[in-house]
């Protein structure tokens, strides 16, 4: 059915206002809002697994979350507002990839795992491989995602800072800091450029003790939110307040 | 497609077009004009209901996905006479009336709704909690200030069961609700 023209739909915060729009015609929707098999959140050995329908309100309210991956819950609480956190699930968000979603810099800098179900079976890949592009992901047509598996990090601080677009809560620039018990800095951008990514040069500066240059090389995005001069400008500055919040 | 809920404490049945929105099967379907549509984007608030009980906007929901559920919208809030006029208001109305939460009207209904969940949450909000509850509630005309107080009304006022389950009062009249 997926492969058909169909989509899935979950809490459909994300497809449908695309509908709305126009820029989504799915012949077929597939409602796996409701299928147990996608919900709940859970510990297996060392990895915390979220099923891709649990809502961002779900995710704020954890306390497996709060104890484990405590950026989770406080960026799943600065999504939207409550009624969007209501309806809304980290795997649709995933899926849609818009640039300025929030769970994409956050899954990436916690060195996440999406997990896949297509007809042939389990796929599984890393967050900082998953974003391709504008709206564009390693999802194929016909695959559901069903979990995210995040490390623990335990003993690791972790930071999510945005700046939100004021009416949608969309992160203009959001930056996701995670520093290992090592001090080993992984660092994550949403909004900055077409698809989320992993900012290595970065973490390469700060490991060798340079200031460090956001979003360096990357192509800049530009819009009536935020020109490419002040959305640069921004991803340095809230770079620094992630770096501060997990100094 | 076959759609079965119950709203407001009565059960629904209708055939819909697959692409009808929660908010306009509400609304024209079941002429349950309380619940706005605002910005028809989830950004204002004005649609939003409870489904299960939690507070969701209901311009970004179809219609299918509520299949089964229980909606509450405005409508449901106030207790009816039997010959359809007002017998006693929700407190969170009572409070709207009170405290002046209200210039135009339209946001309200989304308010409500959404104070009404946080109230079903939690007892004794502080004026941060209801400010954070209504992030996704757009007021143009009054600001905030009032609504505010409303809802902190709302929350001294309103007796202790209806907090536990707010739905006790869902009765809404066979006829249009009076106007208020």
């Amino acid at each position: 059915m997926l492969a058909d023209g169909g989509k899935a739909l979950s809490g459909g915060h994300s497809l449908i206002p695309t509908m709305k729009l126009r820029l989504n015609a799915p012949d077929v929707l597939v409602d796996v809002g409701r299928l147990p098999e996608l919900k709940g959140i859970s510990v297996d050995g060392s990895e915390l697994v979220i099923g891709a329908g649990v809502t961002h309100g779900a995710i704020a309210a954890s306390d497996l979350v709060k104890k484990h991956l405590p950026m989770f819950a406080t960026g799943a609480s600065q999504i939207g507002d409550p009624s969007v956190r209501n309806r809304g699930t980290i795997g649709g968000s995933i899926a849609h990839a818009d640039p300025s979603a929030d769970w994409p810099a956050m899954i990436i800098a916690a060195d996440a795992t999406i997990v896949m179900q297509g007809p042939s079976g389990t796929r599984k890949v890393k967050a900082e491989q998953f974003f391709t592009g504008l709206f564009s992901t390693a999802l194929h047509e016909n695959e559901l995602i069903t979990q995210i598996r995040v490390p623990l990090h335990d003993g690791a601080k972790m930071t999510y800072q945005k700046f939100s677009q004021p009416a949608s809560r969309y992160a203009i620039v959001g930056c996701a800091v995670v520093k290992s018990a090592d001090g080993k800095l992984r660092v994550a951008f949403s909004g900055v450029s077409e698809a989320p990514f992993r900012d290595k040069k970065a973490e390469e500066q700060l490991s060798s003790g340079q200031p460090a240059e956001a979003a360096a090389g990357m192509s800049i995005l530009s819009d009536h939110y935020a020109s490419e001069e002040y959305r640069k400008h921004l991803a340095n500055v809230y770079l620094n307040r992630a770096l501060a919040a997990v100094a | 497609m076959q759609v079965n809920l119950t709203v407001n404490g009565k059960v629904r049945q209708a055939d819909l077009e697959d692409r009808t929105l929660l908010v306009d099967f509400l609304r024209d379907n079941l002429r349950l004009t309380g619940t706005h549509v605002g910005c028809d984007t989830s950004s204002c608030g004005s649609c939003t209901v409870h489904v299960d009980g939690v507070a969701v906007k209901s311009c970004t929901l179809l219609a299918a996905q509520a299949d089964g559920c229980t909606v509450t919208t405005i409508e449901g809030l106030a207790q009816f006479n039997a010959n359809g006029t007002i017998g006693q208001l929700h407190p969170l109305q009572e409070g709207f009336k009170e405290c002046h939460g209200l210039q135009c009207g339209f946001c309200t209904p989304g308010m409500i709704m959404t104070a009404a969940d946080l109230l079903s949450r939690q007892r004794n909000p502080s004026e941060h909690d209801i400010r954070e509850a209504l992030e996704g509630n757009i007021c143009r005309c009054t600001g905030y200030h009032n609504i505010v107080k409303a809802i902190q009304w709302a929350a001294d006022h309103t007796p202790a069961p209806l907090l536990a389950d707010h739905h006790v009062w869902t009765n809404e009249p066979t006829t249009e609700p009076a106007a208020v």
